[in-house]
């Protein structure tokens, strides 16, 4: 039951909890002291909106940076992702396997903008040996949305009987 | 030039499928959001569709025996065996068809003809009266009542059976209704049909969808019926391969034998790739199929609450993907229904009448959609229901 709760609530976290206990077969009491200990476990770890920025007028930059960094012996790449995740442009941050250590997404108003802010925040950081930036030209998916609606508005079942 | 001197006249006096006309009107219109549609929203799962593909690679552009690849025959007689305990012979009883459909219309052209009565249930569907017609044998209705969930009781078969009835089809878990019929409601009909000396087609193609405790049951399992029953089954709905066009007959060898007859000179084989595909469906599909119930299952349950909650009447449908909720309290008839709520909210549902007469008063709402789509839809359905109350209220105030 709990996986299949939290699915349904990453499908869409505006089900009821009378519409989650009706579809789980469960009560509402149940479903309602589930979702407080996900809640209190950080199993859940935020309500948001999903929002298509590329939609809004005069919507925002993104990119991916690569960070290649020196860890730190004993406190290995916690301190340095530590800091590189409290820059409020920054959105994500991810340690990776390969090529690169730190992938790094960010956003500003403008190319520009980001340039500013890897040349001058960022690269100068002590363990940082070095970032290379992709600006995100077009999101596809992101979240598990098809953000393009390639798939959503269409149905491709025709059939009639 | 005019045709008619050229075509049947049984083809021409057929009326066209009721639930075409919504889906006309539904398509030229802009933000509809559709609960019509009779096949599963899921793809056939990869490892199924693999085999097809693999299937191709190899070359295997064949036609394949006229009843079936061997070993899909025997996969299904398997299937049949662990799933339903009913045992046939993959050599003779078993005939891979064009979908279900296809073992519908072979069964009913091989053992029915002028002079003979063939009992059908409705609701029901569409494709079982005019086929019948079509042999020249004379469908009679037996119209299920929603008070009994659409199941067929002894008392309405005897109601209609006559000296000529040769054949009862049993179309259960049922489209539209969702109704499904149990062990003991199977056991309940098996000494009429037995009485009057019938045969039974029984439709089973939506069997693996049933929900509930109790699993689904064939009525050739029902002691005595086996020698009585065609069985016809497919891999559509279980493994969503519509597209596919697959299906099965599973019966006595003696009429089995005619089926496979009509079925060399009408159509030779099923097609090639989808057998092979299905021959994995069978062997390695349980899982698919159990992960595609449970999501059916939860979109099944929040449909009925929220019909329930809206005052439109609907009993907890047990298998297919239908729910078949009574819109009798809005003092309209189906298709207003269905025409006003396409028409307003752009909401496409199939009027309950579409599928024989005893569906008036319901409209077909299918839930083999995402669980977003179904909620947009109930949102809407729940606006128009709250409109139709409010007007009939000012009225009554004024």
């Amino acid at each position: 039951m709990k996986n299949r709760l939290l699915t349904l609530l990453q499908e869409n976290c505006k089900f009821t909890e009378k519409e989650l206990a009706v579809m789980l077969d469960t009560t509402e009491d149940v479903i309602h002291a589930q979702i407080e200990e996900f809640e209190q476990q950080g199993i859940i770890a935020g309500y948001k909106a999903l929002i298509n920025w590329e939609k809004v007028p005069g919507a925002d930059v993104n990119a991916l940076i690569e960070l290649k960094v020196t860890p730190k012996r004993d406190k290995g790449f916690d301190e340095i992702a530590q800091r590189v995740m409290s820059f409020e442009e920054v959105e994500g941050v991810y340690l990776m396997a390969g090529d690169y250590d730190l992938a790094v997404f960010v956003k500003g108003h403008s190319i520009q903008d980001i340039a500013m802010f890897v040349a001058k925040r960022l690269s100068p950081l002590e363990s940082v040996l070095s970032a290379s930036t992709h600006f995100i030209l077009t999101k596809y998916k992101s979240n598990n949305v098809d953000l393009q609606n390639f798939t959503s508005d269409t149905d491709g079942r025709e059939c009639v009987v | 030039m005019n045709y008619d001197r050229f075509l049947n006249s049984k083809i021409t006096s057929t009326k066209p499928s009721g639930i075409r006309k919504f889906f006309d009107i539904a398509n030229e219109m802009d933000n509809v959001i559709s609960l019509s549609i009779g096949e599963p929203d899921f793809q056939t799962p990869w490892h199924i569709r693999e085999q097809g593909i693999n299937s191709l690679e190899m070359g295997k552009t064949w036609y394949t025996p006229n009843r079936g690849l061997s070993a899909l025959c025997m996969e299904i007689c398997r299937y049949f065996e662990r799933r339903f305990g009913v045992s046939y012979r993959s050599d003779t009883d078993v005939l891979v068809t064009v979908g279900g459909s296809e073992a519908i219309d072979c069964a009913l052209r091989c053992m029915v003809g002028e002079g003979d009565e063939v009992l059908i249930p409705q609701p029901s569907f569409v494709c079982y009266e005019p086929l019948t017609a079509m042999t020249g044998a004379a469908p009679v209705i037996i119209e299920t009542k929603a008070e009994n969930e659409f199941r067929l009781t002894p008392e309405e078969i005897e109601e209609k059976v006559t000296d000529k009835t040769k054949l009862l089809i049993l179309p259960y878990p049922n489209n539209p209704t969702g109704g499904s019929m149990r062990k003991e409601d199977y056991e309940a009909i098996a000494p009429v049909i037995e009485k009057y000396d019938l045969m039974v087609l029984s439709d089973e193609i939506y069997a693996e969808l049933s929900y509930g405790e109790q699993p689904p049951v064939s009525f050739a399992s029902i002691k005595g019926m086996q020698e009585r029953t065609i069985v016809v089954s497919g891999f559509s709905k279980a493994y969503a391969m519509t597209g596919w066009r697959l299906g099965y007959a599973l019966g006595p060898k003696d009429i089995l034998a005619q089926m496979i007859k009509l079925h060399q000179y009408a159509i030779m084989s099923a097609p090639t790739t989808a057998q092979y595909a299905a021959i994995e469906a069978l062997r390695n599909g349980d899982s698919d199929i159990k992960h595609m119930r449970e999501q059916y299952d939860m979109r099944r349950r929040l449909i009925v609450s929220s019909f329930n909650d809206m005052g439109l009447s609907c009993f907890e449908p047990r298998g297919a993907f239908y729910v078949f909720p009574c819109i009798k309290s809005t003092g309209m008839t189906s298709e207003e229904f269905a025409t006003k709520l396409l028409m307003t909210k752009h909401v496409a549902v199939v009027p309950g009448n579409a599928f024989g007469e005893s569906g008036e008063g319901f409209i077909r709402v299918s839930y083999s959609y995402s669980l977003n789509h179904i909620k947009e839809a109930l949102d809407r359905i729940k606006a128009f229901i709250t409109e139709i109350k409010d007007n009939a209220n000012d009225r009554s105030g004024a």
